[in-house]
């Protein structure tokens, strides 16, 4: 079980959160414009990465505020926690 | 009463408190002080229980929580017997009472003991490849394994013992009480970090506590006197807390650890009432530092398991700090200097040593020529080849080794013994590392696995055995330089610290000793809990199986409840040996928590009964049970299912229930509806981007049902939305669904639209929901609020009023679930029970029935009123239950409206809503069974199944709601709906049974 470091609130235990996926998948602003496929890759298509992924995490537990998380999913170390609209801290 | 194997100078022990405990049913006497183990070897009874497969005598064979054999089941009360104990690990208390484990009728005389004979018969992988075949013969194989095997005794009874957890958070960790324990825990709460010191035995200072020999020193003190006094002095430490008693079970990612405190275990029962018993510690700590030491490894040779066979370590530790001989004639076999304390211990308190058998050529070392002094023989280069005694080690037959190892030469030679010490070297307990992810590296000089320093997941460092260092010295110079090094410190008080002590030179591993008899003859066991030899993992090899955790699986080597904490390592090294592999690129077996087994009860701490979870209840919930409500758990919820009136059956309360809020009035107990406030300038156009249809139209005052999907089109949930005002609505949820719902509507509004204009709060439990149903329920709202105008003019059907009741503010829809003329009363929580009966009051003349979950489900069936997550299932889009309607199809976009056509979801072969009628208007259907067309198919193509069925007190006939491949163009068309012993006819129908004007809405 991981430590968190909410940024709203710091250090929380991982029980504490949810975990909501892999990070900046924009909705598209025109959905009716999109084909099938473009559509099913915005609905259906994810990463699973082994090794560095960024994530979106909630605070469900504590201030229910979403941000993204970089995160090792191979020995879940994290690098970096940023809120959401902010830029990764690192290279994406 | 004297005991003649007693030793009575020992501190440890209690002498003048004698417990007494029965073991087997026979009553014998201890010392406070004692383990079960020390208790009874000071009664000289080694035999203590029969192994899992050959039911072999086994004895005593250690002093700790590594012990294979000496398993045993704590008392015979239903609730509170614990099977599995260890001897070794469980402190004496008045009037323990202990079981063998494993034997059958007895331990002296055990049927199952025939298996020993049939050994031949019974080799690695003898249960896969005998029971697996015939299939139709493994009941009786497996009454035949049950009967003769298994492990103890599970309690029938409820356990009543109260159990606890603890969150702890520290700067450092220490796990382990050892010497090196001592230092680091000395060494960090002195350096301002608040310090956790944890050990599983009940006082401190691990073997060097009772460690009293010449040979080592510290600052010229014995090594037990210097320690004596450094646990005395750091037990002043402020910020140092130490627990003894606590075992370390498990080490998980970012330094999170558990820990079993034992509380109340060796206490008598009497002493025990009231008291919790264990407590689990989860623990966060900055750094840890495992100081786990090391465990003595065994001798693989022939007939090695005999009862009176002990880690040398071990008997060195009954002697020296339990004062209790372990025998009279005692031999010790060795491969390593260890042995040679034992054999100093054993001979200042008086034990005579037959012999010393040694497999190496020599050794000088200091504590080798103090041992000579004592004119002690030892056989050099020899090994023992056999051992005679049944039920108690009698001889010993020794052979000298060959120059290579692999054989023996010369004459045999037989010595009489009545208990021998076996010393195989030293393992490192690297368990803590592994599970915490750290990757192992291989010493070859000494065959251990050691924690590799470069690959080591979280803040933690290992010393003293646990990391390789088994010479006093090196332990106390390493384990203070690492501790400085890790936890930055510049100067410590062992800086100048003046260690003697005997050092090792020679060092000879054989992992399989040779006998003079060819393998196949001989008994060398491995893993003396599950008797897997090593003749066994050769013949798991010779079979084909190469991977270390087959060969585990295949002969069970290593899968007892000690897990092979033992042997694993010959098992190990018998693997590279015969496969020619380098041992460190064999790697180990993965070591998996917990490193010792934990009680159910300490997981589950105080998480059970009511307290399993939590119970939601509704403000009316005293009323419901006043009026024998039977209740229906929805979610965490408690909700009133029916109310059954002079011993009714279910089914007849709801169609008394019914029949009434159609033909009278009825009230339900709404409040669990999920509430979310939602107020701001855009908070119209958030509805519109939620629900399929369109909110901006809708007037301050009225009220929609709104559908809500899922971005991939389908039925998430549904309800009903009031505007209270220009910026403000309240949205109702499914019961099930409202914590959901709230979360993906926050998630939107934070991740996808931040610019709108929106607050979303959950109000769930601060109003309670009166829902009052049926062609009189206007009659009873003019009575409880005489107040408000409910004409049809001014309170039509789909509209809200804010009122008043005695004062108190209220919000009334007029909304139905039901099809008839219904309100809701909407009040704060304080005042609804007061309200609910108002209600009550007020319809007496209009026999108002109370009415439950399970009548609320009826009606709206009746009506075709979908139940989202009962005829929904998360694969149903608006369209597949047939509410096109609901769909703004000239909205820009709302959740999920992209989906809607997607090749998939236009198919005209999904699976939609359909209603049913039996033929025969007495059957009812079963839900959740399935329709089909052509019985004499096969397979049979099952095209839908059955979501929702009652029988319709309203309609006298049965009804049912179901989901069909093409369910649209079905109407009108005959089905089977097979059941067990007969098939109901059915015919497809429109979902609205009753009422399809919908006139009873302004009835
Ligand atoms: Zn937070």
């Amino acid at each position: 079980m991981f430590i968190i470091n909410c940024p709203y609130c710091g250090e929380r235990d991982q029980t504490e959160f949810s975990s909501g996926g892999e990070a900046h998948i924009v909705r598209p602003k025109q959905p009716t414009e999109l084909s099938d496929d473009e559509w099913a890759e915005f609905l259906f298509m994810r990463k699973n990465i082994k090794g560095i992924q960024f994530e979106r995490w909630n605070h469900s537990h504590g201030c229910r505020k979403w941000f993204n998380v970089v995160r090792d999913t191979s020995n879940d170390k994290i690098h970096a926690v940023y809120k959401m609209g902010e830029k990764p801290p690192v290279n994406k | 009463m004297t005991q003649e194997l007693r030793i009575n100078n020992k501190k440890f022990i209690d002498q003048t408190n004698r417990l007494s405990f029965k073991f087997n049913g026979e009553k014998l006497y201890g010392y406070k002080g004692d383990t079960l183990a020390s208790a009874l070897l000071a009664n000289n009874i080694h035999l203590v229980g029969r192994s899992f497969k050959y039911h072999r005598p086994r004895g005593i064979m250690t002093c700790g929580s590594e012990e294979p054999n000496a398993i045993v089941q704590i008392g015979n009360d239903p609730s509170l017997t614990d099977p599995n104990v260890r001897a070794t690990e469980i402190e004496l208390y008045e009037g323990l009472e202990a079981f063998s484990q494993n034997c059958w009728p007895n331990v002296k005389f055990d049927i199952g003991g025939i298996n020993n004979l049939l050994s031949p018969l019974l080799p690695a992988g003898f249960y896969y490849k005998t029971f697996m075949w015939p299939a139709s013969f493994w009941e009786k194989y497996e009454f035949f394994i049950r009967h003769s095997a298994g492990l103890g005794k599970s309690p029938t009874k409820p356990d009543p013992d109260i159990y606890d957890h603890k969150y702890y958070h520290c700067d450092v960790l220490v796990v382990g009480g050892g010497i090196s324990g001592i230092m680091a825990a000395k060494l960090s709460a002195g350096n301002n970090n608040e310090t956790l010191l944890l050990d599983d035995k009940n006082i401190l200072g691990g073997t060097t506590i009772y460690q009293n020999n010449d040979c080592f020193t510290i600052d010229d003190n014995h090594t037990n006197y210097w320690l004596e006094k450094e646990i005395k002095n750091i037990k002043k430490i402020k910020n140092l807390t130490i627990k003894t008693r606590t075992s370390l079970a498990a080490y998980h990612g970012y330094n999170y650890l558990l820990a079993k405190e034992n509380i109340t275990d060796h206490l008598s029962p009497d002493e025990r009432k009231g008291k919790i018993r264990q407590r689990l510690w989860k623990i966060r700590a900055k750094k840890v530092i495992i100081a786990t030491g090391a465990i003595e490894r065994p001798l693989i040779f022939n007939n090695n398991d005999r009862p009176g066979i002990m880690l040398s370590s071990a008997i060195k530790k009954f002697i020296d700090f339990y004062g209790v001989k372990t025998g009279k004639e005692i031999s010790l076999f060795t491969n390593n200097d260890s042995a040679y304390e034992t054999a100093i211990s054993l001979k200042k308190s008086g034990v005579n040593i037959v012999s010393i058998i040694d497999i190496r050529d020599e050794s000088s070392s200091k504590i080798v020529k103090e041992v000579e002094k004592h004119n002690i023989k030892i056989y050099w280069k020899h090994t023992i080849v056999n051992t005679e005694g049944y039920r108690r080690i009698s001889f010993i037959e020794i052979m000298q080794l060959s120059d290579d190892g692999s054989g023996v030469i010369g004459k045999k030679i037989k010595l009489k013994t009545d208990c021998l010490g076996i010393s195989g070297g030293w393992t490192p307990m690297v368990h803590l590392f592994t599970q915490s992810g750290g990757k192992l590296k291989f010493r070859s000089d000494d065959n251990v696995f050691l924690p590799d320093k470069n690959k080591t997941p979280s803040d933690q460092i290992s010393i003293g055995s646990c990391n390789g260092d088994f010479d006093i010295k090196d332990i106390i110079l390493n384990s203070n330089k690492y501790v400085k090094t890790f936890l930055g410190i510049e100067n410590s008080p062992y800086d100048n610290i003046k260690v003697e002590s005997s050092k090792e030179e020679k060092k000879k591993n054989i992992w399989l000793l040779p006998s003079d008899k060819p393998i196949g003859k001989t008994k060398p066991f491995l893993d003396f809990q599950n008797d897997s030899t090593a003749k066994d993992v050769k013949l798991a090899l010779r079979e084909g199986f190469k991977s270390i955790e087959h060969v585990k699986r295949y002969t069970t080597t290593g899968m007892g409840t000690d897990q092979g904490k033992l042997s694993n390592m010959h098992a190990l090294g018998i693997i590279a040996e015969t496969t020619g592999t380098n041992m460190g690129e064999l790697g180990t077996t993965t070591f998996r928590p917990p490193y010792t087994p934990l009680t159910f009860g300490a997981i589950v701490g105080r998480n059970v009964g009511e307290f399993f979870d939590h119970t939601r209840k509704t403000a009316m919930h005293n009323w419901h049970v006043q009026n024998k409500a039977q209740f229906e758990n929805v979610g965490q919820w408690k909700r009133a299912w029916y109310y059954p009136k002079n011993g009714e059956s279910m089914y007849d309360a709801v169609q008394r229930e019914s029949k009434a809020a159609r033909e009278s009035v009825g009230i339900l107990d709404a409040s669990t509806l999920g509430k979310i406030d939602i107020q701001g300038t855009d908070a119209s156009e958030f509805l519109n981007r939620v629900y399929t249809n369109a909110w901006s139209k809708l007037a301050i005052g009225k009220c929609r049902y709104g559908l809500m999907l899922n971005e991939d089109g389908m039925v998430y949930d549904d309800g009903v939305t009031t505007r209270l005002g220009e910026n403000h609505y309240i949205m109702t949820t499914t019961t099930g669904g409202a914590a959901n719902v709230l979360s993906k509507l926050e998630d939107y509004l934070q991740t996808e639209w931040p610019e709108l204009d929106v607050y979303l709060t959950t109000v769930t439990d601060h109003f309670s929901t009166i829902s009052i149903c049926g062609p009189n329920s206007k009659k009873i709202l003019s009575k409880v609020i005489p107040d408000l105008d409910i004409s049809d003019q001014n309170f039509p059907h789909m509209s809200f009023k804010n009122s008043k009741i005695n004062g108190i503010k209220c919000r009334v829809m007029r909304i139905s679930f039901t099809g008839e003329h219904s309100y809701e009363i909407n009040i704060q929580s304080n005042y609804a029970k007061n309200v609910w009966e108002m209600c009550m009051n007020a319809g007496k003349d209009y026999n108002i029935t109370p009415y439950g979950t399970e009548t609320m489900h009826l009606l709206r069936a009746e009506k075709g009123f979908i139940i989202t997550g009962q005829d929904t299932d998360g694969t149903m889009t608006p369209s597949d239950l047939q509410m096109d309607w609901i769909i703004g199809k000239k909205k820009f976009d709302f959740i999920g409206k992209r989906s809607l056509y997607r090749s998939d979801t236009i198919r005209d072969d999904r699976k939609q809503l359909v209603g049913l009628l039996t033929d025969d208007p007495k059957e009812i259907l079963e839900e959740g069974a399935q329709i089909v067309e052509k019985l004499d198919q096969k397979p049979v193509e099952m095209l839908g199944h059955v979501t929702s069925s009652y029988f319709s007190p309203n309609l006298n006939k049965s009804i049912a709601l179901a989901v069909m491949k093409s369910g649209k163009k079905l109407k009108g068309k005959k089905f089977f709906v097979p059941m067990e012993n007969k098939n109901i006819n059915v015919t497809v129908t429109d979902t609205v049974f009753f009422d399809k004007e919908n006139k009873r809405l302004n009835a």
